[in-house]
């Protein structure tokens, strides 16, 4: 099974999973004089999805950037994999971020490589000899079944295709984190479940912790209702739990929502509280 | 928004404290490991050898003219036949470094920025950083590198042209004797002139590719903000330029004497 190939390959062994993999602690961060983030905390545990939602310019892509050490806060701590990466020199970052895979709102995959050198970009700087990187590369391409486009360049691309060679970039090494920054945004209805389906791919085979940004609510309830059956090669809804609340629908129980209004976190918390918050302000959002 | 003196000064000495880091930081990386010996070639093939028709036609029209000026000049003391030494002097100490520089600059720093500029605005340096390569080290570096050693080269290049256009024109519009100019030439030049003229290269090209690398990698605002970049790193560089050819030129002197 390809999946399995890709995280035997993992560089580093995977971190203790009693500690949270993401750790946001008092974390606040202002452009010019605007604050965007203020006292964010919150942690993602090993395995867990964290859905962040919330309306546009709110933070929610600087949240992922932060996570991945590419901003800086003004204050506050932030710990990946246990790490303090506040404080951490930007040559060790660069180490901590073979361990995480990002997904860019534009795919911003490199546009004068062609789509194997992009896939194969972290194994060409980690000097993998060219016949393992073709081999790695078309496994990854065939996780996000784009194996046809391998020399294509990125102009020649649709937008929904260049978000899964971005997908397969950012998968190829095995991260035990993964950071989706909008993947579905500004692509119609069909292209967004094949790229949520294969977000739930990743989350159900490999079971790798991640942080997603959305602000299409349809998305988040499809990832935290659903389950990918790798016997079917497609998704399927969840069966509801007969000890569960909800005699309808089952739900992923590793699928965590934050929601960010205003610079602070409204919502932190499962599916199920989420569905049945009263809070006005998240009820209003959620219709 | 009201114009704020005391936030205009803070974001002009941010903006030359990033410069600086940013300038630090790409010598710095020269001397450690990993080196991306490809970029650099690439970077030498398109700066160097692509600059190589735009230097070479400066450098000879540049000959030319002068030559065919300072006639008119030298007449009026009867010195015609110092032709050569005034060409092989202006070319060698000021026009060849400056004019190169500035051509490149055209050419390279707007480049530069415009590449480096598109790729910050399409998070292209954000997802470098991502997958754990460092954009100074894979991008500034390179180009720092071979905008140094390339200028260099370039500058001695439009030198032997300028001469030689000098020489042409001279010889078949003016009637001078082609031995007597390349003579006069060669023998008003001193080691402190050449030494003058290619020290200028070394000081440009670093103008050239940091300049037009920071404007690059701190654009903002789309594409509109490319443009902007662009257009600064050129204007921003070319002054720099001519600001810091004063500057050596006077260095020089103190050093050489002449």
């Amino acid at each position: 099974m390809p999946t399995a190939a890709l995280t035997a390959e993992t560089l580093d062994p995977p971190s203790d999973p009693s500690t949270p993999v993401v750790a946001f602690d008092n974390v606040s961060i202002a452009f010019d004089t605007k604050a965007v983030l203020k006292d964010i905390s919150f942690s993602v545990d090993h395995g867990q999805t964290l859905i962040i939602l919330g309306p546009a310019g709110t933070g929610k892509s600087v949240l992922l950037k932060l996570a991945n050490g590419l901003l800086a806060p003004d204050s506050g701590s932030i710990r990946i994999f246990g790490e303090e990466i506040t404080t951490m020199p930007e040559r060790d970052l660069y180490k901590l971020r073979s361990r995480i895979g990002m997904v860019f709102q534009e795919s911003a995959l490199f546009d004068s490589l062609s789509v194997e050198e992009n896939v194969a970009y972290r194994l060409n700087e980690e000097r993998v000899p060219a016949e393992e990187s073709h081999r790695r590369v078309v496994e990854a391409l065939k996780f996000v079944e784009l194996a046809d486009a391998i020399a294509k360049c990125p102009s020649e691309l649709s937008g929904g295709m260049r978000r899964r060679v971005s997908i397969a970039r950012a998968i190829i090494t095995g991260p035990d984190l993964i950071l989706y920054d909008s993947p579905t945004g500004g692509l119609d209805p069909i292209t967004s479940t094949t790229i949520i389906e294969l977000v739930m791919k990743q989350r159900d085979v490999s079971h790798t912790t991640s942080l997603l940004v959305t602000h299409r609510l349809q998305d988040a309830f499809t990832l935290a209702t659903h389950r990918f059956d790798t016997a079917a090669g497609g998704m399927k809804p969840i069966p509801p739990d007969p000890h569960s609340g909800s005699p309808t629908q089952g739900i992923d129980p590793g699928t965590i929502f934050l929601i960010l209004n205003e610079c602070h976190i409204v919502f932190h918390g499962t599916t199920e509280e989420l569905v049945h918050s009263t809070d006005p302000w998240i009820k209003r959002y959620l219709e | 928004m009201s114009f704020s003196p005391d936030a205009y000064v803070k974001q002009k000495i941010s903006a030359l404290q990033d410069y600086s880091i940013l300038c630090g930081t790409a010598i710095a990386d020269i001397f450690t490991r990993p080196h991306y010996w490809d970029d650099i070639y690439t970077q030498m093939d398109s700066i160097g050898v692509g600059s190589l028709p735009i230097i070479v036609l400066t450098g000879f029209f540049t000959g030319c003219v002068l030559a065919l000026q300072s006639v008119t000049a030298l007449k009026g003391f009867g010195a015609v036949s110092m032709t050569g030494s005034l060409v092989s002097l202006s070319m060698v100490k000021e026009l060849g470094p400056v004019l190169t520089g500035l051509m490149v600059s055209g050419r390279n720093a707007a480049g530069m920025a415009s590449e480096l500029g598109s790729m910050k605005v399409t998070e292209q340096l954000d997802a470098m950083r991502a997958l754990g390569t460092d954009p100074i080290r894979k991008l500034v570096t390179p180009r720092l590198i071979a905008t140094v050693f390339m200028l260099f080269f370039l500058t001695i290049i439009a030198d032997a042209f300028g001469i030689a256009g000098g020489a042409i024109v001279s010889v078949f519009l003016l009637g001078l004797n082609a031995s007597s100019y390349l003579h006069n030439s060669y023998r008003s030049l001193v080691h402190g002139d050449v030494a003058q003229g290619l020290t200028k290269p070394l000081f440009s090209a670093f103008i050239i590719a940091t300049v037009g690398c920071y404007c690059g990698m701190k654009t903002t605002g789309g594409t509109q903000g490319v443009g902007r970049a662009t257009t600064q790193a050129v204007v921003i560089s070319s002054v720099l330029i001519i600001v810091v050819d004063l500057l050596v030129t006077r260095a020089m002197i103190g050093i050489f004497g002449s």
